[in-house]
């Protein structure tokens, strides 16, 4: 290479200093504010109708289910919910890799936040995939590899709301949250290729990228709105609760400041 | 409608769960809010 050329690793640290300062210009709670409050109502209504509809079209005119009956309509809430749950973990995953690369203040409050959503859509998941297991397998649980993944998952969000709370100083506890998010990344890809790696009770993937659902289209399509409603609904309730976060830090700054100050 | 009761307590889950979160982070962005204006110097200026 010429001495005048652009040596790869030098590309790769501009990259990464570049990708950080553009991070960064978000990492700013006043321009956080004013952004979220623009794209809140874009989450909000879009949650509400397509959840309410996704819930209803399920509940009242999508098809029963030749074999399982009625009790397949509890699959508009459990699908949605194992998808959000996986989803939200690795949104935590994301925001504990900027929070650890570009220390961004706000991928640290984000995690925080998302961890007790994320775990209450799995929370919703276990539950009402138990409550489908009765019906259909006989057994409200089964220490089966896709169930005992998934309460894995819900452990480790778990795990993450303590850990994050557990140290007097804020910084060390979003630091270990950190590298707790990025370890437990490996349990998503057994939660989801545990139904092809073992014999399992839980049934396979219906859909997938790639193929085609092996579904029926009047099955499907509430099933897709449902899970958009959910998807919008975990975005909004993270977004108002990240909110609240910055709200509540600047709070804290201020009383401190004051308290100081006299 | 068949097993009603598993679909019933399925779908009051769904809708105690995303309630309540979005209940709990609604009331909370609102007492936040409340709490900054009472106390932001920044806001204080620009009422005076």
């Amino acid at each position: 290479m010429s001495g005048r050329g652009v040596h790869p690793v030098d590309t790769s640290a501009r990259l990464g200093v570049a990708a950080g300062s553009s991070l960064h210009r978000f990492a700013n709670p006043g321009r956080f504010l004013r952004l979220s409050e623009t794209v809140l109502p874009w989450l909000v209504v879009p949650a509400i109708v397509l959840t309410v509809s996704g819930l209803g079209w399920g509940l009242f005119f999508a098809p029963a289910d030749w074999q399982q009956g009625d009790a397949v309509r509890i699959m508009y809430i459990h699908v949605p919910a194992a998808w959000l749950a996986s989803a939200g973990y690795a949104g935590l995953a994301i925001c504990s890799l900027l929070s650890l690369v570009w220390r961004h203040p706000l991928a640290d409050l984000a995690a925080v936040e998302i961890g007790p959503v994320g775990a209450g859509f799995t929370a919703l998941c276990l539950a009402s995939g138990s409550l489908w297991g009765k019906p259909m397998w006989g057994a409200w649980w089964v220490w089966d590899a896709r169930l005992t993944s998934v309460l894995v998952l819900f452990f480790l969000y778990l795990g993450h709301i303590v850990l994050v709370r557990a140290f007097d100083d804020p910084v060390r506890g979003y630091r270990a949250g950190a590298i707790l998010g990025l370890v437990g990344v490996v349990n998503l890809p057994i939660i989801k290729f545990s139904v092809d790696w073992w014999n399992t009770l839980h049934q396979p993937a219906s859909i997938t990228l790639m193929g085609a659902p092996s579904m029926a289209p009047a099955m499907l399509w509430p099933l897709l709105v449902s899970a958009l409603g959910f998807s919008f609904a975990f975005a909004a309730i993270v977004v108002t609760r990240l909110q609240a976060a910055v709200m509540e830090r600047r709070i804290r700054a201020l009383l401190l400041a004051r308290a100081e100050s006299r | 409608m068949t097993h009603l009761p598993f679909i019933a307590a399925s779908y009051a889950l769904a809708v105690l769960i995303l309630g309540g979160f979005s209940l709990s982070a609604w009331v909370r962005v609102r007492m936040a809010r409340r709490r900054l204006a009472a106390i932001d110097p920044r806001r204080e200026r620009s009422r005076r």
